[in-house]
């Protein structure tokens, strides 16, 4: 798979005030904190319709009957639909990943289940109605008769002879393989004095936003709009037109305020398809927002990859190849782009290290649980972890320092093209590791863990260096003649300045939470002469601005920015030709310093943006053939992805007799290239760094054997909270990307990429007196003593993967009894 | 949050809300703080036709009375903690976040007779007791009779839980061990520990109450016989701990086996007398 880039763009400076650089305050932040900001469940439209969905509680079943009858006379309600009303639909909700020449099985996923279901939660029916407590009660009367089919949610038993098929129409619960190979992985193998192999379960995890899932539709005059909690409402647009069978003229899809997404989001989901259908049918508003019931059990989860691993090295430390195989628990259908994301994990598999040869085989499998789709870091987190506690246990078996190891194997020279065909822009792994270590003071830790180790306490430290691919992307590369993806991911701006000298931008990426509004505003004032606070940048409306590809793949800044940067220096061009004509100059002897268009050499001649606006919009005397305005797009597609790295510490303690992890210690140095505003950086660090410690420690999507989802509430599932978290010491070093004149990388996964084997080494590290070497995620205490027990010599350790396992009869309950229980007498 | 249907009623009085009850049947249920109640009606776990609440019953505030604290049953979790009452406010101070323990309160945890839930093995260690006033009038309910199985307990449909009673418990050194993953959690397992030393330094008397691990509240018994009347030394209460899981049969879960809840009670149970007893 060649991957064009390296090319290097021209770097130019910004003319302006120097905002790009501050860590301004978000501006975002006023409205959120004092809670005026606008999410999709607070618009009420008059005559508005809730809809209520009956989802399936079999995990593989065929359906018998619907009756709807009951539901259909309580009062209120006004409308109830299966799968069948829907089959006007112009088509399922569509795959987007279509790699050239090979076979991916993409079952029919519709928004109401058509004859079976696969998995707990499927929507079966909808009911609607003008009460939203009216349609969930008319919801308990749809009876729905189902025939249990067997199920199978291990992906590994699900690939053997003999295991229930679920779309019998392939024969198998294989979706695909295919490989990504790179240099001759054989010889690598076969020249290395060491091979080490690790199977590694990166269990299943859910993106958890706050805000839930919610879409509200409205039907007017042969058009529709939908306002959604996503992150792609561009996107979206476009996969409703197909689904409806609706020309995009006529529909408008907006995000307001989205309440995190964390890849979520990033999704079309058959109940906006659903709501829009609905609202269309019966002529009227209709509103859907999950429960977090509805949440846990049916937004799309993340990871769940069983990974095999292998390490080829000569004695004295020189690795010779890497080859991982990735069976990627699909779920049993598909939404937007599932099986793509394995993929990631391959793209990275080099990590930060001069592998001649590497070589990723997936297999994609279905089983009887959700989807899974993109979570943030969406495989690259995978790719990480197994390829960070690999290097561990080779040095272990080489007997040399972890970080010696990783120092010798580090690419240096840059741009560097990996034997798989991708291009590191550009990195300095030594300098972020070395920032790292200053930070730690790894001596006088080693001398506080031995002192400590005499006293029965174990603290451990373990390390990650990484690096990811995001910037999505160059779509030569991502697109169908490379890996498949059927879709262009250039990003849009407009940057747009009004009569009298304030700006509104329009980005096509669609912000959740980042702070674009904040970023691209200093992007934007830096290159007019303005303050970021008479900069609006608006997003997520395709009604507002051009068609653009949204939000995911840490690529806001480094696509998105970059277009913005590119139609404000567009801007900047114009202004400076009317500055050299009104003050008759040459326009390559305007220079732009503090708001101020002035002329190299005669600073007491210049003219504001506002003065440059008038002249535009009033434009009696413009320069020779210029049209009047002064409002300039731009579609940037890069030549190349961006390449983010750094190197994360961890130091931990066990309580060996209880099992339970404390972080005592986050140190980390990371490089997205300059920063355009350092507290954006912080934030995202922080939380990247929590999402990948919840997977380290506390999270994790269980279903029993019976494909019933274990943990659907936030009782049972652990998501960590502030309380539960430690201070994080963190630092930046700064290598410019080549790939745009920004300099910039992402930073969005950045964190839960590169945290979660730093926890996991550390706490090996910690135990390994005890003789402990290896567990898999989530360390729960539990899961932590057993391997300790294990290790010496009690016990069968904890097991490698917790899917299908049988719970006890009052189990479900993750801390607690919690609300599972019968009902009970007397107050609570 | 959309339950099901239900009715609504906030009494101005204790009676009236018995006769409330009454009056409801089965189906009717008392609302304190609504931090157990409330996320099963969310759910659809429990759907009463009629809610009747507490919240203008009083029944709240804290007093000492003849060695022993009355103790209202709306008094909050969050008063509790605050109220220097040893091991019970030690207690409360560990329940699931603030904002819980500003809304939930002791009477309503001690009625729902959750097995995960703090207070009912803090009331069965100080060996206190609850008033429950119904139809026929008030009962005192001991604490080792109150809970009797999984969320189930000895009030009557139409009981109102209005007070607890707990001795003061001067004179013992106390700790709560609670296990749980984040700070908000249930208990895995929770273990309290009162110990009363002798002049010559000597277990006088040792309570040991388990949390979470079995249907009810628990006493370590095996555990407390061992300790009671002998030294207090490090060993002997690491060998007394070695007891404090017998005769149990904690419910699994996600998290925990019964064996790794066991293994926790004995490692808590050192800790928490360890603590008690100032060694």
């Amino acid at each position: 798979m060649g991957v064009p880039g390296g090319e290097t763009a021209e770097r130019t400076e910004p003319g302006g005030n120097g905002f790009v650089g501050q860590a301004l305050r978000r501006k975002e932040d006023p409205r959120l904190i004092t809670g005026r900001a606008t999410y999709t469940d607070d618009m009420v439209l008059p005559g508005t319709l809730y809809a209520a969905i009956v989802r399936s509680p079999e995990a593989h079943a065929r359906i018998l009957s619907i009756d709807t009858a009951a539901a259909r006379e309580l009062q209120g309600v006004e409308a109830v639909f299966t799968g069948e009303d829907l089959a006007d639909l112009a088509a399922p909700c569509p795959m987007v990943w279509a790699p050239p020449g090979v076979e991916v099985h993409v079952p029919d996923h519709w928004p109401l289940a058509r004859g079976k279901v696969g998995y707990v939660g499927q929507p079966v029916a909808v009911v609607l109605g003008r009460d939203k407590y009216g349609v969930v009660d008319a919801a308990e009367q749809v009876m729905v008769e189902y025939d249990s089919l067997p199920v199978v949610t291990d992906p590994e038993q699900a690939l053997e002879e003999g295991a229930p098929i679920i779309h019998e129409e392939y024969g198998t619960n294989k979706v695909f393989e295919w490989s990504l190979p790179g240099g001759d992985i054989e010889a690598a193998f076969r020249d290395a004095d060491v091979v080490v192999e690790k199977r590694i379960v990166n269990h299943r995890t859910a993106g958890a936003a706050i805000e839930p899932r919610s879409a509200l539709a409205e039907w007017r005059e042969g058009k529709l709009t939908l306002w959604s909690a996503t992150q792609i409402p561009h996107i979206c647009r476009v996969i409703l037109s197909i689904q409806l069978g609706l020309t995009e003229d006529k529909i408008r899809v907006v995000a307001p305020e989205v309440g995190g997404g964390f890849g979520s989001k990033l999704q079309v989901y058959g109940e906006e398809v659903l709501v829009c259908w609905c609202a269309r049918k019966l002529g009227k508003p209709v509103k859907w927002t999950a429960t977090r019931s509805e949440e846990m059990a049916t937004t799309h989860h993340g990871r769940d990859q069983i990974d095999y691993v292998r390490i080829g090295a000569k004695r004295d430390g020189t690795v010779t190849g890497i080859h991982a195989k990735i069976i990627q628990d699909c779920g049993s259908y598909h939404l937007i782009e599932g099986p793509v994301i394995p993929t990631f994990s391959a793209c990275v598999i080099s990590g930060c290290y001069d592998f001649p040869a590497v070589q990723t085989d997936i297999v994609g499998v279905f089983t009887n649980k959700f989807t899974t789709d993109a979570i943030r870091g969406a495989g690259r987190p995978e790719a990480t972890h197994m390829i960070e506690l690999t290097m561990d246990e080779l040095a272990r078996e080489l007997d040399m320092d972890p970080l010696e190891l990783r120092r010798k194997n580090f690419i240096k020279e840059f741009p560097n093209e990996r034997p798989h065909g991708f291009i590191y822009d550009s990195g300095d792994y030594d300098a972020t590791l070395d920032r790292c270590l200053e930070m730690l003071d790894l001596e006088a830790f080693r001398r506080e863990q031995a002192e400590l180790r005499e006293r029965g306490v174990y603290r451990g430290v373990g390390f990650s260096t990484y690096v990811e691919i995001c910037g999505l992307g160059p779509s030569r590369a991502l697109g169908p003649d490379g890996w498949g993806m059927q879709g262009g991911y250039f990003e849009s701006a407009q940057v747009r300045v009004h009569p009298t000298g304030s700006v509104t931008a329009y980005t096509g990426t669609s912000p959740h939470g980042q702070g674009h509004e904040t970023g691209f505003a200093q992007i934007v004032a830096d290159r007019l002469g303005v303050t970021p606070d008479v900069v609006d940048v608006i997003h997520g409306d395709t009604s507002t601005g051009p068609f653009g590809k949204n939000t995911y793949g840490s690529r806001s800044l480094a696509v998105g920015g970059e277009a913005i940067a590119r139609a404000a220096e567009k801007v900047q061009a114009k202004a400076k030709r009317i500055v050299a004509h009104k003050l008759e100059a040459a326009p390559e002897d305007i220079e732009l310093v503090d708001g101020r268009y002035q002329v190299r050499g005669s600073p007491d001649k210049a003219m504001t943006i506002a003065d440059v606006a008038g002249e535009a919009y009033i434009p009696a005397d413009l320069p020779e053939g210029m049209e009047a305005g002064l409002d300039e797009m731009c579609f940037y597609d890069p030549d190349n992805f961006v390449w983010p790295f750094g190197a994360h510490a961890c130091i931990s303690e066990v309580d060996a007799e209880t099992g339970r992890v404390d972080i005592v210690r986050y140190v980390c140095v990371d490089d997205c290239g300059p920063a355009i505003n350092p507290l954006l950086i912080d934030g995202q660090i922080h939380g990247g760094i929590v999402h990948a410690v919840g997977q380290a420690l506390y999270e994790q999507v269980v279903y029993d054997e019976e494909g019933q989802l274990v943990t659907g509430t936030f009782v049972d599932y652990a998501l960590p909270s502030a309380a539960d978290v430690p201070s994080f010491e963190t630092d930046r070093t700064e290598t410019p990307s080549p790939t745009n004149t920004l300099g910039v990388k992402g930073v969005g996964e950045a964190a839960t990429i590169a945290c979660s084997p730093a926890v996991v080494a550390s706490v090996l590290d910690a135990l390994r007196p005890l003789g402990v070497t290896s567990i898999d995620m989530p360390l729960t205490p539990m899961r932590v003593w057993q391997a300790i027990q294990a290790a010496q010599g009690r016990g069968d350790g904890p097991a490698a993967t917790e899917q299908g396992r049988t719970l006890d009869e009052h189990g479900g309950g993750a801390a607690g009894s919690g609300p599972t229980g019968p009902e009970e007498g007397g107050a609570s | 949050m959309i339950p099901a249907d239900f009715e609504y009623v906030a009494p101005e009085s204790v009676d009236e809300a018995v006769a409330a009850l009454r009056e409801g049947g089965e189906d009717a249920k008392l609302l304190a703080g609504g931090h157990s109640l409330l996320p099963l009606m969310k759910l659809r776990l429990a759907a009463p036709r009629l809610l009747v609440d507490l919240r203008r019953v009083g029944l709240t505030g804290i007093e000492r009375e003849d060695g022993a604290f009355r103790i209202g049953a709306m008094t909050t979790h969050h008063q509790v903690a605050t109220a220097g009452l040893g091991l019970a406010s030690a207690a409360a101070a560990t329940i699931a976040d603030q904002q819980v323990r500003n809304r939930g309160t002791i009477g309503g945890s001690l009625a729902h007779g959750d097995t995960a839930a703090d207070m009912p093995a803090v009331l069965l260690a100080c060996e206190g007791e609850v008033t429950a006033r119904g139809p026929g009038g008030e009962r005192t309910i001991p604490a080792a009779e109150l809970v009797r199985d999984y969320l189930t307990t000895a009030l009557e449909p139409d009981e109102v839980l209005t007070e607890v009673r707990l001795p003061g418990m001067d004179g013992y050194g106390f700790a709560y061990e609670k296990f749980n993953r984040r700070v908000e959690d249930w208990a895995m397992v929770g273990v309290c520990a009162l110990v009363r030393k002798a002049p010559d330094g000597s277990c006088e008397d040792v309570r040991i109450g388990l949390t979470h691990m079995g249907a009810t509240p628990l006493r370590a018994s095996a555990a407390e016989d061992a300790l009671r009347g002998g030294p207090l030394d490090a060993g002997a209460i690491e060998r007394a701990a070695e007891q404090a899981a017998e005769g149990t049969s904690p419910p699994a879960d996600l998290n925990a086996t019964a064996d790794y809840k066991r293994h926790l009670a004995r490692v808590l149970t050192r800790r928490a007398l360890g603590a008690a007893a100032g060694t």
